[in-house]
């Protein structure tokens, strides 16, 4: 029933949008991979000089690309593990029936919506503090020694910060998927004799498995782009113990004023982020009847 | 056909479920307390904190007049709201448009728009920042409000997309045999089915900006600076400071919690891109 015109029209309404995001991806995206490959640092005033692969060498040799590295995978490794199970098991748990679901749900689901500055800094503060935080009074006062948590582990207790966020999105996302599973599914397999376990392992967690592979992607994506809750902990420290990738590219480009550095880590961050962003799409395109 | 449950078994839920949401909300309330108290109190025993000790508003006044808060709470205002309106202005026509003229590009065309939510902002923070140095948008409201009107354009156009594809055609038809006219069906017909799935469009995306905390950070010092950037200022603090930090922390996540309240189920939505529903 689209006639030419209305096509002409179409093209016209979503042309906006299209030109935006074209722009704002391809000037950019341009620039980074311009830059990386150019002798520029803000500091220094003058030519900027063509450099080849200099940026990537030394931002890759450098020491702490590999510690950003390892903290990356640990970071979004472990965030990933104790979201996706803990979220699974909430999930499990909220969908059961209870007096009081609303309430018990959105005290689950609340920690999303808190600006993830705000989350670092009370946790750092009021819970991780050695001396006046909630667990180290805890600790002291069963006679244990207080953990320094940012001195002793700091990027463990990044991961439990950034968990304590995304732990409600994986609920949210299985509690719904959960929701469509089929009851009458799982009294038959009841009644077949089938327990608790051979119940899970066999109907809810393959019927689950999808709403799984989506939170696990969806999560690595914004996992690998972690920065305020390291900026406004460790800065990064001790050392280079709370590094990411991340991290490592903005010290290097808006501390160091290393354009071409900065740049040439922006690329690889791209790289990298479009390994996982590849399976997401495929996992997405196949439910979208368009 | 809903299973019988004895009262008990319900019960036995409702604590362990309770004790999960109890934990995991207990930051937000510990918050909540300490925001009512004064520094000596704030850093007291928990136990001492809860019930030895009075309560006082002092702290949401000294973080008003140390740091002019309502400034940096009305950028968070103007720039989540601002981005919002902006990307509406341009998602509703394009999603329209895929949703009710489909050419063989649609698919396409949503992959591709998707595809640039998908890029790491630290991956473009250099020419975004010596863009916005030479074009004096550093720590403009403005400049804020369109960076992250772009970052979220992709949700917002996704989100109305699914709920457009909603609306079955054949309203559309039968509105158009009983003689309306192009400007009755869009006014009469489709505005009405689609304002449910642009208002939770709306609720999501001014969370998503309110909390967006890598652009916020990194391009604004102190004129346009929104909460986000603000509570930053806390991080290496000077004295007593656990009741001020409270204070400025509830004000600046309550707006946000009780929207998010209501759009649960929207986040779901539009946080996996349609792949969960």
């Amino acid at each position: 029933m689209a006639t030419k015109a209305s096509r002409s029209a179409a093209r016209l309404m979503i042309s906006p949008a299209v030109l935006l995001l074209l722009g704002w991806m391809l000037v950019p995206l341009c620039l980074t991979l311009y830059f990386s490959f150019l002798r520029y640092n803000l500091l220094q005033i003058g030519a900027t000089p063509f450099a080849g692969w200099e940026n990537y060498y030394w931002f890759v040799t450098d020491p702490s690309f590999k510690a950003a590295i390892q903290n990356t995978l640990v970071l979004v490794g472990g965030v990933l593990a104790i979201t996706t199970i803990g979220g699974l098991f909430a999930a499990i748990l909220l969908d059961r029936p209870m007096f009081g679901t609303g309430i018990i749900r959105i005290m689950v689901i609340a920690p999303f919506f808190v600006m993830p500055t705000v989350s670092a800094l009370v946790w750092k503060n009021m819970f991780m503090n050695p001396v006046n935080g909630i667990f180290g009074r805890i600790a002291t006062s069963l006679g244990f020694q207080p953990v320094d948590f940012f001195g002793q582990i700091p990027l463990a207790s990044i991961i439990i910060i950034v968990s304590w966020t995304w732990l409600p999105f994986a609920t949210l996302i299985l509690l719904t998927a959960l929701q469509s599973l089929d009851q009458e599914q799982l009294e038959a397999a009841e009644m077949d004799g089938a327990g608790w376990w051979s119940r899970f392992w066999f109907i809810m967690l393959p019927h689950l498995a999808r709403a799984i592979t989506v939170v696990i992607l969806i999560q690595t994506i914004f996992l690998l782009s972690i920065f305020a809750e390291i900026l406004v902990t460790t800065n990064g420290g001790p050392g280079t113990a709370t590094t990411n990738l991340t991290y490592l590219i903005y010290v290097s480009s808006l501390l160091q004023f290393d354009v071409g550095m900065g740049s040439a880590g922006g690329v690889i961050a791209i790289i990298l982020a479009n390994i996982v962003a590849i399976f997401l799409m495929r996992m997405i395109g196949k439910n979208l009847d368009a | 056909m809903a299973r019988a449950v004895s009262n008990r078994t319900k019960v036995a839920n409702t604590a362990i479920a309770g004790a999960l949401g109890f934990l995991m909300f207990f930051p937000i309330l510990w918050i909540l307390f300490l925001a009512f108290k004064t520094e000596e109190d704030a850093i007291r025993a928990p136990l001492e904190v809860l019930f030895g000790s009075g309560w006082t508003m002092e702290s949401f006044a000294t973080v008003q007049a140390r740091s002019d808060y309502f400034k940096h709470f009305s950028n968070s205002v103007i720039i989540s709201l601002g981005s919002t309106f902006l990307g509406l202005l341009v998602a509703i026509p394009a999603a329209w448009s895929m949703a009710f003229v489909p050419s063989k590009h649609t698919r396409n065309v949503l992959m591709w728009m998707l595809s640039t939510k998908m890029l790491p902002p630290v991956g473009v923070l250099v020419p975004i920042y010596l863009i916005f140095r030479d074009l004096e948008l550093l720590d403009t409201r403005f400049g804020l409000t369109i960076v992250l009107m772009l970052i979220n354009l992709p949700i917002i156009i996704w989100m109305l997309y699914t709920y457009f594809k909603e609306i079955p055609g054949e309203i559309l038809e039968a509105a158009r045999m009983d003689g309306a006219t192009l400007r009755a069906e869009i006014l009469y017909v489709l505005t009405p089915m689609a304002i449910p799935g642009m208002a939770s469009t709306v609720l999501l995306n001014i969370i998503l900006a309110w909390n967006e905390a890598f652009w916020t950070i990194n391009l604004t010092a102190s004129n346009a600076a929104p909460l986000t950037q603000f509570i930053t200022s806390y991080s290496s603090p000077e004295g007593l400071f656990y009741a001020k930090l409270s204070a400025a922390s509830v004000m600046a996540i309550a707006p946000i919690l009780i929207m998010g309240w209501f759009s649960q189920k929207q986040l779901v939505r539009g946080l996996t891109f349609g792949a969960v529903k």
